[in-house]
């Protein structure tokens, strides 16, 4: 069985549900959440086009699970909308909002097999038991797991519950695909292999899907864009390359990706950090004091540069980060090439490869 | 410290299991031998047994068919109070507000530091109003024994309760479409299903052994029958509650045989591993 029979069993799908076809755009509306002294959603804002695949990343607290939660239904909003294809759907409960999702804990029911599991949403449904049966399999096979129907969770390794558990997710075809973190509680090579896997899927259903995510790496690596949220709203939304290559603050520039903190000044539209002269990544910065966000790959050792000593160096496969502290008393991280292997207290050269720069203005001194 | 893992030797184990059972099967047996005496002729036969089965518990003993079909009733009384009343209070309280959930346990736990007696003064000025309301039957006792059994049918609910992640597991069923109906009785009910047969069973027990709820209420309960002929006839007294052991005994069997339908789909998942 394969997606194309999936969907065509799904076209007979049982109408008490809202349904559209995969692939329905939605949108965030100023959503506000608050908890007891907390406020989690800060006039959220976010639209996920049709088919698309959008990451929402940011640090724990951030308000990420609690945006996924409030258009799953299962929290409500104190203000603000939330649009599926242009439709209101923030006071719908959630068993009316059609969406699939997979969480974050193994959320298979441990009294049914894989197979039942799979068939609940159909069962919801009303959908018949061979026709359910049926499309419980293709689910499955969808997965790489139709030989597992009759298995129950406690049999299945993490990997293979969670990989149910988007089958389940799928079956009904939803109008979108929500991913609470489904792969933190797994090793880290069978989340990478998951992670591409669910990409695969999500590409050939061309369901719009909300992955949610503190893994920097996991966001860059599938999603069609990152939305970065900070304290309650988005900080930043774009393409990975984007978001890696033109952070819009230093918090986007820390956070995706590694980076180093430099106090520099900008002068007529450059930033002058160590003797370096770097252009911007925008150009309108006002003149003054600033902190400088400089990527380990934008620095290289060479003949000339600013001195300092090395006080480690880790091996990441093909390149290595060499900690070094400048002798102005400034730390920073250079990463190159893993043949060059500096050790602790040697005298290296620092020097930019002269990429644009973010930075951020410093408090002026009162 | 290396943790040692101590398992019993076969003798260990013999002997800890052997003790336990003599100490259930003594007074048992001497129950058995007791119905067996032949009075002041010595010696032993089955005619008090015989006596009472082909008089087909006829005349005084009537009364105590009567008091077991009384407790059978109140049992299931109780055992629906609890399934009714304190299952879906105690999925409420997990599910929507965790924080009254140390109230709920002080609530559910306090009737066991009450002894019955001070129960029943407190319950008798209640009754004399629910029996202006509801008539004075005997089932109106499954009120009171629905609070004397709340500590025991809690504990062993909230057991099970604490091992399932309920809320994610409704979270589930409702993101599939689920209504609460459905969540509670296609998924939580069935992954409860060990708490509550246990919870159960523990209320029957407690029915079935209660007397001084009954007595004081003037109610006819299995207990209070079984004092009344053993204040006529000690010999048959001991066989009707010989009986009465082993039909609560069968209760349990039937019980747990259905506790452990497919109970092996209930352990916890493995986590990582291979695809």
């Amino acid at each position: 069985m394969n997606q194309n029979q999936l969907r065509t069993q799904n076209q007979n799908r049982d109408r008490s549900v809202a349904t559209a076809p995969a692939g329905a755009s939605v949108r965030f509306a100023g959503v506000v959440k608050d908890f007891t002294g907390h406020r989690a959603l800060a006039g959220f804002d976010l639209t996920l086009h049709a088919g698309e695949f959008v990451a929402l990343l940011g640090p724990s607290g951030s308000g990420k699970t609690t945006a996924l939660r409030v258009l799953a239904g299962l929290e409500s909003t104190d203000a603000g909308s939330i649009l599926i294809d242009g439709a209101d759907v923030s006071t719908l409960p959630t068993s009316r909002r059609d969406l699939g999702m997979v969480f974050q804990s193994y959320s298979l029911f441990p009294h049914l097999s894989a197979g039942e599991n799979v068939e609940f949403g159909l069962r919801m449904r009303k959908v018949r038991g061979e026709e359910r049966r049926a499309r419980a399999a293709a689910a499955l096979a969808l997965v790489g797991l139709d030989a597992h129907y009759d298995r129950f969770a406690h049999q299945l390794s993490g990997g293979q519950q969670q990989r149910v558990a988007l089958a389940r997710a799928l079956v009904t075809e939803p109008r979108v695909l929500l991913l609470d973190e489904p792969l933190s509680a797994l090793d880290a090579q069978v989340r990478v292999v998951l992670r591409e896997e669910i990409r695969r899927i999500q590409t050939e259903l061309g369901i719009t899907t909300l992955f949610v995510t503190h893994d920097q790496d996991e966001a860059l690596a599938v999603a069609d864009r990152v939305a970065v949220m900070r304290a309650g709203s988005i900080e930043q939304v774009g393409a990975p390359e984007e978001l890696y290559t033109r952070p819009a603050s230093s918090f986007i520039a820390d956070f995706v990706g590694l980076s180093n903190r430099l106090v520099g000044v900008v002068r007529h539209g450059f930033a002058r950090v160590h003797g370096a002269s770097l252009p911007l990544l925008d150009p309108s910065q006002a003149d003054g004091a600033v902190s400088v966000s400089v990527r380990p790959e934008d620095l290289e050792f060479g003949a000339a540069g600013a001195p300092g000593v090395v006080l480690s160096s880790s091996f990441h496969g093909s390149l290595r980060r060499t900690r070094v502290r400048l002798d102005d008393g400034a730390s920073l991280v250079v990463q190159h090439g893993a043949r060059l292997h500096p050790s602790a207290g040697d005298r290296v050269l620092v020097r930019f490869t002269g990429a644009p720069v973010s930075v951020d203005p410093l408090p002026s001194p009162a | 410290m290396k943790a040692v893992a101590h398992t019993p030797t076969r003798l260990a184990r013999g002997l800890i299991l052997g003790s336990i059972g003599l100490l259930f099967a003594i007074p048992i047996v001497a129950m058995v031998e007791f119905t067996l005496r032949r009075g002041l002729a010595g010696g032993h036969d089955l005619s008090r047994w015989t006596a009472l089965f082909q008089g087909g518990f006829a005349g005084p003993y009537r009364s105590v068919l009567v008091a077991l079909g009384n407790s059978v009733g109140l049992a299931v009384g109780t055992v629906s109070i609890v399934l009714l009343l304190l299952v879906p209070t105690l999925l409420l309280v997990h599910l929507r507000f965790p924080r009254l959930r140390r109230v709920m346990e002080f609530v559910c736990i306090l009737p066991i530091s009450i002894p019955a007696i001070v129960l029943v003064v407190g319950l008798a000025p209640v009754y004399s109003v629910l029996a202006r309301l509801l008539g004075s039957g005997v089932w109106t006792l499954a009120f009171a024994y629905g609070i004397t059994v709340l500590p025991f049918a809690y504990r062993a609910i909230q057991t099970n309760l604490d091992g399932v992640d309920v809320c994610t597991l409704s979270e589930a069923a409702r993101t599939l479409g689920a209504g609460w109906v459905s969540v509670l009785v296609r998924v939580l009910i069935p992954n409860l299903r060990r708490g509550i047969l246990a919870g159960a069973f523990i209320s029957v027990a407690v029915v079935l052994g209660e007397f001084t709820i009954a007595s004081l209420l003037n109610r006819i309960t299995l207990q209070t029958a079984l004092v009344v002929v053993s204040k006529a006839d000690p010999y048959t007294a001991v066989i009707l509650s010989l009986l009465a052991l082993t039909f609560a005994f069968l209760l349990l069997l039937v019980i747990g045989r259905l506790g452990t339908v497919r109970a092996g789909s209930r352990r916890r998942p493995t986590t990582g591993g291979q695809l």
